[in-house]
């Protein structure tokens, strides 16, 4: 199941990009559909970060996994470059649950 | 220097060229290691993994169909998310389409590159061969590093077990929170993503999993109905 859905993936994320080279400008280009398409990601990455964040199945837990991601937002005001983001709130992950 | 299509790029701007768009691949590959560290970390496998880079090669889709997965959700719900996600890709198409001006195989080699760096690298460019150069040399060492640094993450994930212990299931969130950060650059992109963040929390309890992060879409379609006047955050 898991190859079906990378490779039903892997075609979509490919005619997508081919769609946006292939078809006129105007065609996409209503304001509507431009607004939406700029807030999608958005609204998306937000979801994805509460449910990787808080869900634990069907429930709601915090655990620290929260205290991971206060510290990327710290990291990201301090400017930090994506890797060190990534790998410095694993560790604090790692470093809360060797503690706790 | 016309803005007519010169297939002679001047020396100097030909480097100048490579030299940025060398930088961005190289910065932007190399965090293909939390990619295949993150998605071995999902329960995916090394080769499920790596065919992500090299098939789906477009980082935040890759990351939601992961994360959806991570999450325990069924796996098409995670390709519905990356797919979801990768409809940017399009509208970058729009932009770049007329500046690479490419036909035929070369197109369709080309599309495969269309990610957010190559678009920033070939936006803004006055010539078709420089569009072009920026486009080329920014997408290619993006896809041969990421896809190096793909595999090191997954097999180095691997290697080291659980990953609850190296906190890496947390580095997840993380690795979202990076993508998203350059995009809250508005209060309206902001309420948009709190938004979509509660209606997610709100769905956890009452839906299967997966399917909340795809109700948290509904939010971007009716925050884009109900608001019309919001041209300012169109440059972008």
């Amino acid at each position: 199941m898991t190859w079906v859905a990378v490779l039903l993936a892997a075609a979509g994320c490919y005619l997508l990009k081919l769609g946006g080279l292939s078809v006129p400008p105007r065609v996409l280009e209503h304001p509507l559909v431009r607004r939406v398409a700029d807030l999608i990601p958005v609204a998306l990455l937000a979801a994805l970060i509460a449910v990787q964040v808080a869900a634990s199945g069907s429930e709601l837990v915090l655990d620290a996994r929260l205290a991971a991601l206060a510290a990327a937002a710290v990291l990201l005001v301090l400017r930090a470059p994506f890797l060190v983001v990534v790998f410095g709130s694993a560790l604090l992950a790692a470093l809360i649950r060797a503690v706790g | 220097m016309s803005s007519s299509p010169d297939p002679a790029l001047p020396a100097a701007e030909r480097t100048a060229i490579v030299r940025d768009s060398l930088g961005v691949g190289i910065a932007t590959g190399a965090y293909g290691v939390s990619f295949g560290a993150v998605s071995v970390a999902a329960g995916l496998d090394v080769w499920q993994t790596c065919a992500l880079s090299l098939l789906v090669f477009t980082g935040a889709s890759q990351f939601a169909l992961v994360g959806v997965v991570a999450g325990g959700g069924a796996p098409l719900a995670g390709t519905a998310a990356a797919l979801l996600l990768g409809t940017r890709n399009t509208l970058y198409g729009l932009k770049v389409g007329p500046l690479l001006q490419w036909r035929g195989w070369r197109r369709a080699l080309g599309a495969h590159l269309l990610i957010d760096e190559s678009t920033a690298m070939s936006v803004g460019r006055d010539s078709v061969p420089a569009a072009r150069l920026g486009f080329l040399t920014t997408g290619v060492s993006i896809f041969v590093l990421w896809n190096l640094f793909t595999l090191l993450g997954a097999l180095a994930g691997t290697a080291i077990g659980d990953p609850a212990t190296y906190g890496l299931d947390a580095a997840v969130g993380a690795a979202f929170l990076a993508l998203l950060w350059p995009r809250l650059d508005s209060w309206h992109h902001r309420v948009v993503a709190l938004l979509a963040a509660a209606v997610a929390l709100g769905a956890v309890p009452l839906t299967p999993a997966g399917v909340p992060v795809l109700a948290a879409g509904a939010v971007a379609v009716l925050a884009g109905l109900l608001r019309p006047a919001g041209r300012r955050e169109e440059a972008s």
